[in-house]
C-alpha cells in the first residue's frame, strides 16, 4: 500500500540528509509504528506519505514513494488527499473549521463528495469516534483527546485507505489514549484501513502493531520487521520490553498479559526481596502548603477544596485527565489565579528565610525565589536568540551572580553550544535550558507541567536524573504529569485530581497500584509483588547475585 | 450504526445528483438544522443599521439597540461567536466616549449659547488657526456630539447582533463556489484572532515565571515577537494539514469553458466600472444603467463558471426559507420605514442641538422599528440543552466557558 523505494531526503541548507536509504513497503490492512529517538526523521518520514515531504517542506526527496500506486513525485499532497489521510502532531493546527460537524465534513466537501453521502459519512463518524454528542461544539471547547479524535473523524470521512499519524496519543491522558487506540484497532481490524503511525510512549502501542519500523539513528537505515524481533535491538523501549530483556524472556512479551505469563519465574526469584522503599520525608518545614483552595474561571470550579503539603527534597507527581485541574493548581501556586476561597503559602524554607509568602499577592521577581514554573511549551520561558543571552537575562531576573545559569546549563546540558539558538534544540534539550533558567533563582520548590511531552526514552532518561539529583539537594518538586512511568520512576508520593477535586493522596506505591489505569507497566506484571520500574527490580537482581 | 438507518436523500438539482443513486427522500437531512440562514441574519441587522443610519434621534436610536439586543438575548447560542455581542457593546460605548472627550477638548462647531464649563485654552500658533483646544463647553455642543457618537454607537451594535446571531463562517459557505477559496481565507483568519489572543496571555503568563512584570506596555512588546513567530508557524501548519485534505483540488475544464470565464468575468467587470462611472457622471447617465447591468450579468456568469472548475460539493448548507425571508424582510422594512420617515417628517427623527429642546418619541416611526423585533418570534429557539449534559464534557469541565473566563480574567486584571 506504501512504498519506499531508496528514499533520501535533504533539507534545503541542511548539511546532512534527515532521511537516507529507506526501502519498505506497508501492505494493506497492517497497523506499522514508527519507533525511535527525536530527530532520527519519523516525521520527515511520515510527511512523505502524503507528499507533503517535499512539495510542502521544501528539500530534495531522492528516490520514490508511492502510495496506493501514486506516485508522490508526480501527485501534490491535494491530490492524494482521496486515499491518504495525515494528522499531524498538534491537532489544533489541522482544524479548518470551527465546529466539530463542519470540520468533519471539510475534507469530503475539497473532494466533492455528494451531499447525501457526506451525510451519511458524517453519521457514520459521529458513531464511530463516539464523537456524536460533540457535533455542534465548537472546536475550540474540547479537550484534548476528544480534538484528537475529531482530528482523526476528519481524515475518515474521506474514507482513505491510508492513515498516518504523527504521536497520537502524546499529549492525551492514559483514558484518552486508550479511547483513541481502540478506534485506530477497529479501523484497521473492521475496515481494513492501513496505518502507519510514530509514537514515543510505546508503552501505550507497541502490543498493537503488526510491523514495526525502527529508525535507530539520524540517517541510519530503518530496521524492519515483526515488533518482538525490532524490539530486541531498539534503543528506545518501553518497561515491559525492558523488564523481558533484563529477565532474559524470549520471545520479548510487548503486552502486559505476555509479559505475566512469562514472569512466574521471575516473581519467585524476587519473593524475598523488597524494593527500596522511599524515604520518609514527613519531616522537615512544609515549602508549599495549600489548604481548602478553591479556585473559580468564570462560572466553573477548576479546583474545589484542595489540600496538598509538600516538604522539602519530595517529588510529587499530579496525576488525572485532561482538565481534571493540575495545571490550574500549578499556575495557583505561581500566583496566576487569585483563590476563591482557602489559602496557598509558600514556606518558609527558602534560602531568604523569613515568614512564608502569599504568591497571588507577591511581585513576580519576588516569587522567583520562592517557586518555579517550567511550562508545558519550554519554549514561552525562552526569548533570547542565543542560549547564552538566555542565561545572562535568567541571571538579571533572578539577581543571581553572573554565570550561574550557565553553569547550571553546562550540568543539565552538557555540551550545548553557547551560540546555539534555543529553536534549534531539540524538545528534550529546551526543557533543560528552561529548567536551568527557572533553576537559577534556586526555588525551593520547582514545578513542571507535562515534562515528557515529546521527550524520547532518552531524554527521559536524563530529566529523570536530573530531577533525582536536585531531590537529593533538597528542592522539593511537584510534577503534574500524564506519564505513569515517569511518575513510578520519580515520585514519592502521587496526588490524583479529578473534576478539580484530590481523590488520591499517598506514597507512589500504594496509589499507583491501586487503579489500574495509573498503574505502571511493571507493576501489572509484577502484581502482587509491589514492584514500579525496572530499576528496582534490576537492583534487587543485582543484590541477589551478589548475594549467591 | 444508527446514522446509516437515517434518511439520507439527495437533492434533485445540481450536477452531481445524477451520479447518487436511491429513490428520492426526504431532502430535509442536507439542510442544516434549525438554523436559519446565516445570510437572513445579516441582512437584517444591516437593516437596522440603514435605520440608524438615517436618524440622530436618541430615543429612536435606543429604540433601535433595545430592539436588537432583545433579538440577541433571546436568539443566540452558546457558541463563542456569540459573546461577542459584549464586545460590540463595550466598543459602542468607547466610540461614544471618545465623540464626547473630543467635543469637550476640542470645542464643537455648533453655535451654543449655554455654556456649561469654561476649560483653560491652550493658546496655539498662528498656523493653527481654526483648531482649538479647551474653551468653552456648550450644553448645545455636547448634544450634538452625543446624538452623533450615540448614531455610530448604534452601527457598531446592529453590526455586533449579526456577529452573534449568525456564525460569520456559515455565511461564507453561501459564498458562490468560485469565491470558495477566498472564503476560506477570510474563515482562517478570523480564528486565527481567538488563537493570538490566547497565545498573548500565555506568553505573558509565562513572563511572570521570569519575575518579570507581565504588564505594561514593554510586556506587550517583548511578547510580540514570539506570538507572530508563532502565529507564522501555526499558519505554516494549517497550510500543510490544509493542503493534505486536498484543499484546491480542480476539475479538469474544457479549455473553451476556461476562456469563456475569463472572458466573461474581466468583461463583466470592465462593464460594471464603466456603468458605474456612467451613473456617477454628471452625463451620460443614459448608458449607465444598461451598461452596469449587462456588466453584472456577465460577471455573475464568469462567476458560476467559474465555479465548475472547482470540484467541490457542500454539506448541509443554509435553507432560504420562509423565516430566512421574514426576518431578512423585517429588516428591510425597518430600514424602509425610516428612510420614507426621513422624508415625511425629516424634523423628528433629527431633532435640532441648537436651540436645545427635548427630543420626542414619533410615533410612526418607534412602530416601524419595533417591525425589526419580528425575528424574536419567528427565528428558531437556540438549543441550549445538549451542552449543558452531554457524557464527555465532564472530561474537560472547564473548558466550555474557557473563551470566556479567560476574557474576564484580563478583565480582573485590568481593573485590579
Amino acid at each position: 500500500m506504501i512504498r519506499f523505494e531508496q528514499v533520501s531526503v535533504t533539507y534545503d541548507d541542511a548539511p546532512r540528509p534527515a532521511l537516507q536509504g529507506v526501502d519498505l513497503t506497508v501492505p494493506e490492512g497492517e497497523l506499522c509504528l514508527l519507533v525511535g529517538p527525536s530527530g532520527v526523521g519519523k516525521s520527515t518520514l511520515l510527511g512523505a506519505v502524503p507528499g507533503l515531504v517535499p512539495h510542502f517542506t521544501g528539500g530534495t526527496l531522492r528516490g520514490r514513494v508511492t502510495v496506493a500506486g501514486r506516485d508522490t513525485r508526480t501527485h501534490k499532497p491535494r491530490e492524494l488527499a482521496d486515499v491518504v489521510g495525515w494528522v499531524g502532531q498538534d491537532p489544533l493546527a489541522h482544524f479548518v473549521t470551527d465546529t466539530v460537524e463542519d470540520e468533519l465534513a471539510y475534507g469530503m466537501e475539497s473532494l466533492g463528495v455528494p451531499p447525501d453521502t457526506m451525510r451519511r459519512r458524517v453519521e457514520e463518524t459521529l458513531d464511530l469516534l463516539g464523537l456524536a454528542p460533540l457535533r455542534d461544539r465548537p472546536i475550540a471547547t474540547l479537550s484534548g483527546g476528544q480534538r484528537q479524535r475529531v482530528a482523526i473523524g476528519s481524515v475518515l470521512t474521506t474514507h482513505p485507505r491510508v492513515l498516518v499519524l504523527d504521536e497520537p496519543t502524546s499529549a492525551l491522558d492514559p483514558a484518552a489514549a486508550e479511547e483513541v487506540l481502540a478506534v485506530l484497532q477497529r479501523l484497521v481490524h473492521d475496515l481494513g484501513t492501513t496505518v502507519l503511525m510514530a509514537e514515543h510512549r510505546l508503552e501505550r502501542v507497541v502490543q498493537y502493531a503488526d510491523q514495526l519500523i525502527l529508525l535507530p539513528s539520524p540517517g541510519a537505515a530503518p530496521v524492519i520487521g515483526d515488533p518482538a524481533g525490532v524490539m530486541a535491538v531498539s534503543p528506545v523501549r518501553p518497561p515491559v520490553v525492558d523488564l523481558g530483556r533484563l529477565a532474559g524472556w524470549s520471545p520479548l512479551p510487548l503486552s502486559i498479559r505476555d509479559a505475566r505469563r512469562k514472569a512466574a519465574p521471575l516473581r519467585e526469584r524476587l519473593a524475598p526481596h523488597t524494593p527500596d522503599g522511599a524515604a520518609d520525608l514527613r519531616a522537615g518545614e512544609p515549602v508549599a502548603e495549600v489548604a481548602r483552595l478553591a479556585v473559580r474561571h468564570g462560572r466553573v470550579e477548576a479546583l474545589r477544596g484542595v489540600d496538598l503539603v509538600v516538604r522539602p527534597g519530595e517529588t510529587v507527581a499530579l496525576m488525572g485527565r485532561n482538565g481534571a485541574g493540575k495545571s490550574t493548581l500549578l499556575s495557583t501556586l505561581v500566583g496566576m489565579h487569585t483563590p476563591a476561597s482557602g489559602s496557598v503559602r509558600l514556606g518558609a524554607a527558602g534560602p531568604g528565610g523569613g515568614p512564608g509568602v502569599v504568591p497571588h499577592r507577591t511581585r513576580p521577581a519576588d516569587l522567583l525565589r520562592h517557586v518555579g514554573l517550567v511550562p508545558q511549551e519550554p519554549r514561552d520561558l525562552l526569548y533570547a536568540d542565543t542560549v547564552a543571552a538566555e542565561c545572562e537575562a535568567a541571571d538579571r531576573d533572578a539577581g543571581a551572580a553572573p554565570g550561574s545559569c550557565r553553569e547550571l546549563v553546562g550540568r543539565l546540558l552538557p555540551g550545548v553550544a553557547d551560540s546555539a539558538h534555543p529553536r534549534d534544540l531539540s524538545e528534550g534539550q529546551r526543557l533543560a535550558l528552561a529548567l536551568a533558567v527557572v533553576l537559577t533563582a534556586r526555588p525551593p520548590l520547582l514545578l513542571l507541567d507535562e515534562p515528557t511531552r515529546g521527550l524520547d526514552y532518552a531524554a527521559k532518561a536524563r530529566l529523570v536524573e536530573i530531577l533525582r539529583g536536585l531531590a537529593a539537594e533538597g528542592h522539593a518538586t511537584v510534577l503534574a504529569t500524564h506519564d505513569v512511568e515517569l511518575a513510578a520512576e520519580l515520585a514519592h508520593r502521587v496526588v490524583i485530581l479529578a473534576d478539580g477535586e484530590v481523590v488520591a493522596d499517598g506514597p507512589t506505591a500504594r496509589v499507583v497500584v491501586s487503579s489500574p489505569a495509573f498503574a505502571p507497566q511493571v507493576s501489572k506484571v509484577l502484581a502482587p509483588q509491589p514492584w514500579l520500574t525496572v530499576r528496582q527490580v534490576r537492583r534487587a537482581l543485582g543484590e541477589a547475585e551478589r548475594a549467591v | 450504526m444508527s446514522g446509516a438507518a437515517r434518511p439520507a436523500g439527495h437533492p434533485p438539482t445540481g450536477r452531481r445528483a445524477q451520479r447518487s443513486s436511491g429513490a428520492q427522500r426526504s431532502k430535509d437531512a442536507l439542510y442544516s438544522r434549525g438554523a436559519l440562514h446565516a445570510g437572513a441574519w445579516w441582512l437584517w441587522a444591516l437593516g437596522l443599521a440603514t435605520a440608524a443610519s438615517r436618524t440622530t434621534n436618541p430615543l429612536l436610536l435606543g429604540l433601535l439597540v433595545a430592539v436588537a439586543g432583545y433579538v440577541v438575548a433571546v436568539r443566540r447560542t452558546d457558541a463563542p461567536w456569540a459573546r461577542s455581542y459584549g464586545a460590540f457593546l463595550k466598543l459602542g460605548l468607547v466610540v461614544l466616549a471618545i465623540r464626547l472627550t473630543f467635543a469637550v477638548l476640542l470645542g464643537s462647531p455648533i453655535p451654543g449659547t449655554r455654556v456649561l464649563v469654561t476649560l483653560p485654552e491652550v493658546p496655539l500658533p498662528d498656523w493653527a488657526r481654526g483648531v482649538r483646544i479647551g474653551g468653552r463647553v456648550t450644553a448645545e455642543g455636547l448634544v450634538f456630539a452625543l446624538y452623533d457618537g450615540l448614531k455610530l454607537a448604534t452601527l457598531l451594535v446592529c453590526v455586533g447582533a449579526a456577529n452573534a446571531l449568525a456564525n460569520p463562517a456559515r455565511l461564507l459557505k453561501s459564498l458562490p463556489g468560485a469565491l470558495y477559496e477566498a472564503g476560506v481565507a477570510v474563515v482562517v483568519a478570523m480564528t486565527f484572532a481567538p488563537n493570538l489572543v490566547a497565545d498573548v496571555q500565555r506568553l505573558r503568563a509565562a513572563r511572570r515565571l521570569r519575575g518579570r512584570p507581565d504588564r505594561g506596555v514593554r510586556a506587550l512588546l517583548q511578547v510580540g515577537l514570539p506570538v507572530l513567530e508563532g502565529a507564522l508557524e501555526r499558519s505554516v501548519a494549517l497550510a500543510a494539514a490544509m493542503d493534505a485534505r486536498g484543499y484546491g483540488r480542480t476539475a479538469q475544464v474544457p479549455p473553451a469553458v476556461a476562456r469563456a470565464t475569463a472572458a466573461l468575468t474581466l468583461g463583466g467587470l470592465l462593464g460594471v466600472c464603466a456603468g458605474t462611472y456612467g451613473l456617477l457622471a454628471a452625463r451620460g447617465a443614459g448608458f449607465g444603467l444598461p451598461v452596469l447591468l449587462a456588466g453584472l450579468a456577465a460577471a455573475l456568469g464568469g462567476l458560476w463558471l467559474g465555479g465548475r472548475r472547482s470540484a467541490r460539493s457542500r454539506y448541509r448548507p443554509d435553507r432560504w426559507d420562509a423565516r430566512a425571508w421574514l426576518v431578512s424582510g423585517s429588516g428591510v422594512a425597518v430600514a424602509g420605514l425610516m428612510i420614507w420617515a426621513a422624508s415625511y417628517a425629516p424634523q423628528a427623527l433629527d431633532p435640532p442641538a441648537v436651540p436645545l429642546t427635548a427630543p420626542v418619541l414619533p410615533l410612526w416611526p418607534a412602530a416601524g422599528v419595533l417591525v425589526g423585533l419580528l425575528p424574536a418570534f419567528v427565528a428558531p429557539a437556540p438549543a441550549r440543552a445538549p451542552h449543558a449534559k452531554n457524557p464527555h464534557s465532564p472530561q474537560n469541565p472547564q473548558s466550555p466557558q474557557d473563551p470566556q473566563t479567560t476574557s474576564e480574567d484580563t478583565g480582573k486584571e485590568a481593573t485590579r
